[in-house]
């Protein structure tokens, strides 16, 4: 992507609300936005460290329960739950990566998945905390100064911000020295050891890092629909994740964007035309289709075409 | 005391049921290498098709069970043939996510075939518990045992003593020399796949009954057939029986006895501990090799 | 100085590696040799802690590097390339290299996210290193083409590129020779030459007699997990014990 077509597309996505002709569009971008955040996550871990993990919503759901309870139970403003959120949900992922040092591949997703199954039944069992399958409900908005962020358009200036932070902590690990040991560790394991790239460390900062990011789309998320539950550890979160980040192209920096981007625009256009399940069930299809004919996702096929008629 | 045997018989029922989830994903990951996260689904159609011929066509209960098997083998074989074998020389990972697709594709179509409330499957059992001494089972429960018993049996059987079962033990041992021994290759995949999902298909039409049959029932399945697994060793079919029986009945004192809302949980715990601890399995023979 | 003392390897009931020691003189090209399933492959794993040696020590320079991962090895100096071709598959040869030259750089994760202008200078440095490197390897053409698209012969110079990335100071090949035709062997020989010239130690595993002969120092020769002879090229050809182990009814088929 050009420096120009960067600055057009700030622009863009700056007078976004503007352009918009209804609120319930704005619903929508903000939604891509806290996907796109979580898709990034993910991106960080399946796409660059090369370890799946199908229980990012464990850490999803750890940033929306600590900022929702911070909030409501003690009182706490925004932006120190939020950092809380952040902090317990990278701390989880620390536990994780450090847990599963030892496991790869399918153990590794074994784990992650069991890791989210116990913490999904404590939200649902531990009542005293929070509120079991009822939820919690009348999360406060953020607020900023005097102003209260409660309106759409101000949510999404903060959601974009967050994007935005997202997007430059994955640019800045990836295009360093750190992204070579993670993309290292990925392409060939027993060769990065041997050139001195300590697994530990990376794969456990691969994990903080997914796992944080993670949490703070969960804070975002509880935020703003005010409303926290169980719900948020459902498996329909892991697997729209989970598309959004392999259609738009593992491994890429965009590619986790235009999947969250596609993923959720598609489905609220497709509304009126199918129901939920039909769009699930066409995911599962798709997500076959897609490792058979567009591995690498739209992002790396899309840079090919361009490359292709550039000469 | 009595209440402990309660527990254990209530436990062995859920076990059995449990290994035979097991064993067939032993197979199908513990010998062609495939994390199949869809095979809760075929547990889940085993219910589905169940449920079908019982309430629906009111015919019996061993038609039932032989209808969900056949049904599961088959389309776990189309599936093999289908989707894994032109991916059979990919990684890992990609194979899982293609099972994860599966996964979804057939929840959903469940879903939107049967819809999402729950359905309970008629049985032609009475309800009236039978007491054997100090312990009552329902008359049902009993009739699952027997017949997971039977299935387990009838599996350990065709793995050692048929052909089909030493041409697969030949194939995953040593693919290129099965294959100058003249074993089609390609079929014994599709055939162990099949075998699998028929027995995941076979769990579903037992335990559908007990339970209520609805479309994300399978999702707990997928992951405590991946538990009995990892506990048992990979491969490991006496593992994968014994396994499963520890799992349920686990389940069935952890509920008892700590708390009924965390049942599930004791799956997840054991994935997490064994995998930590001892990656081989419970049963595995230590092996180490640089 | 990388010494190797009673090194022994034995798992299950296969005794891979019994009683081996030996030094290797800085400096110098030293090349292990011996039948198939002589334990060759073994003892660089020992070494280089891809594998737990059942007893002895190894040491580098009087510290011990026995029971250090892999990756804390490598930090010491000691940098090793594989048997079967290995490097980054996905990356071009520029990120190979640049990968390699990790333990080069400094920057840590707060560094990275912070930091602009240090970084930046970094990275141009690294970047040049790289350049040097694949030059060094005769690969200037190739910079940018996908490590795994490229033929075998040049993907085992980028697997050495890598490794000489790592800045070793003994350097452990694997069948350098392994699989290339007799002028990339002379090629591949004259750069270990001039790897050796840069002061780098070199302890390689080798078959092809010609190539070991041709550049070795010294020639160590194991069989059946123990080392039989140990001396300049020219005694170990003549030596009877080695040549009845590799003709005789010696022990150690693969």
């Amino acid at each position: 992507m050009t420096r120009a077509g960067g600055w057009l597309l700030a622009a863009g996505a700056l007078t976004l609300p503007l352009c918009l002709q209804s609120t319930y569009h704005l619903h929508v971008a903000i939604m891509a936005g806290i996907f796109g955040v979580l898709a990034m996550s993910l991106n960080l871990l399946l796409g660059y460290t090369g370890q799946l993990s199908l229980g990012h919503t464990a850490f999803f759901g750890i940033g929306a329960y600590t900022s929702a309870l911070l909030t409501l139970k003690l009182e706490w403003s925004f932006w120190p739950a939020c950092a809380a959120a952040v902090g317990l949900a990278g701390a989880a992922g620390f536990f994780i990566g450090r847990l599963a040092l030892k496991l790869r591949g399918a153990y590794f997703v074994l784990v992650t998945i069991s890791f989210a199954g116990v913490i999904s039944l404590v939200s649902v069992n531990w009542i005293e905390l929070t509120n079991g399958p009822l939820g919690l409900p009348g999360v406060p908005a953020p607020e900023l100064g005097p102003w209260s962020l409660r309106t759409k358009t101000a949510y999404y200036y903060l959601v974009l911000a967050a994007v935005a932070l997202s997007y430059a902590v994955c640019r800045r690990l990836v295009r360093s020295r750190i992204g070579r040991a993670l993309m290292a560790l990925r392409e060939n394991e027993a060769l990065a050891e041997s050139i001195g790239v300590d697994v530990t460390h990376y794969l456990v900062l691969a994990a903080v890092v997914s796992a944080a990011m993670a949490g703070l789309g969960g804070s975002l998320y509880a935020h703003y629909t005010r409303f926290v539950s169980p719900e948020v550890f459902l498996f329909t979160y892991t697997v729209t994740m989970v598309i959004m980040v392999v259609a738009g192209g593992k491994g890429t920096l965009a590619g986790p964007l235009v999947g969250a981007v596609l993923f959720t625009v598609l489905p609220e256009a497709l509304r009126a035309a199918a129901s939920w399940q039909w769009q699930m069930l066409a995911y599962g299809v798709l997500l076959v289709a897609l490792v058979f004919f567009l591995p690498r996702g739209i992002v790396p096929r899309l840079g090919a075409t361009f490359a292709g008629r550039r000469r | 005391m009595a209440e402990l045997l309660q527990h254990l018989l209530n436990g062995l029922v859920l076990g059995g049921t449990y290994a035979l989830l097991g064993i067939g994903l032993t197979l199908i990951f513990g010998l062609m290498n495939v994390v199949n996260f869809a095979h809760g689904e075929f547990y889940t159609l085993g219910a589905y098709v169940s449920f079908a011929v019982l309430a629906l066509a009111g015919i019996g209960f061993f038609v039932a069970l032989v209808a969900a098997i056949v049904v599961g083998a088959a389309l776990g074989w189309l599936c093999e043939v289908a989707l894994l074998r032109p991916l059979r020389n990919e990684s890992i990972d990609t194979t899982m996510l293609v099972m994860i697709g599966v996964w979804i594709a057939m929840q959903n179509a469940e879903l939107l075939g049967w819809g999402g409330v729950a359905k309970s499957i008629p049985h032609p059992f009475p309800m009236a518990p039978l007491v054997l001494g100090p312990v009552a089972i329902a008359p049902l429960r009993l009739f699952v045992l027997v017949l997971a018993a039977g299935l387990i049996a009838a599996s350990w059987l065709l793995i050692q003593k048929t052909k089909l079962g030493r041409a697969m033990r030949a194939t995953f041992q040593d693919r290129d020399t099965a294959a100058l021994m003249g074993v089609g290759i390609g079929r014994i995949h599709a055939a162990t796949f099949a075998f699998g999902s028929g027995l995941a298909a076979a769990a579903g039409a037992l335990l559908g009954p007990i339970f209520l049959v609805y479309p994300s029932m399978g999702d707990l399945a997928s992951l405590k057939a991946f538990s009995v697994v990892i506990l048992g060793g990979l491969g490991n079919l006496p593992g994968a029986t014994l396994g499963g029986l520890l799992l349920g009945i686990a389940e069935e004192l952890g509920a008892g006895y700590i708390s009924s809302g965390y049942r599930d949980a004791v799956g997840f715990v054991i994935i997490i501990l064994i995998l930590l601890f001892r990656p081989s399995g419970l049963f595995a023979r230590q092996e180490r090799i640089a | 100085m990388l010494a190797v003392n009673d090194l022994a390897v034995r798992f299950g009931g296969v005794t891979a590696l019994e009683r081996v020691s030996f030094e290797v003189r800085p400096g110098s090209i030293t090349s292990v040799i011996g039948p198939n399933g002589a334990g060759k492959t073994t003892a660089f794993n020992a070494i280089t802690g891809y594998l737990r040696p059942t007893s002895g020590r190894i040491t580098y320079d009087g510290a011990a590097l026995t029971g250090l991962r892999p990756s804390a090895i490598a930090r010491r100096g000691i940098v090793r390339t594989f048997q079967k071709t290995s490097v980054f598959p996905a990356l071009s040869v520029e990120d190979n290299v640049l990968t390699g030259l990790h333990l080069r750089g400094a920057a840590g994760f707060l560094a990275v996210l912070a930091g602009r202008r240090r970084l930046a200078a970094e990275e141009r440095a690294l970047a040049a290193e790289a350049a040097e490197i694949i030059e060094f390897v005769g690969l200037p053409r190739r910079r940018r083409e996908t490590a795994s698209a490229l033929p075998y012969g040049e993907q085992r110079l980028v697997e050495l590129a890598v490794a000489l990335a790592a800045r070793p100071r003994v350097l452990l090949l694997d069948e350098p020779g392994a699989g290339m035709t007799g002028a990339e062997k002379v090629a591949v020989s004259a750069l270990i030459r001039r790897v050796r010239d840069q002061g780098v130690t070199v302890l390689l595993v080798e078959h092809d007699m010609r190539m070991v002969m041709g550049i070795s120092d010294i020639v160590i020769v194991l069989n059946g997990g123990r080392v039989i002879a140990e001396g300049v090229p020219a005694a170990i050809q003549a030596d009877p014990e080695v040549i009845r182990a590799y003709l005789g009814g010696s022990a150690g088929s693969a």
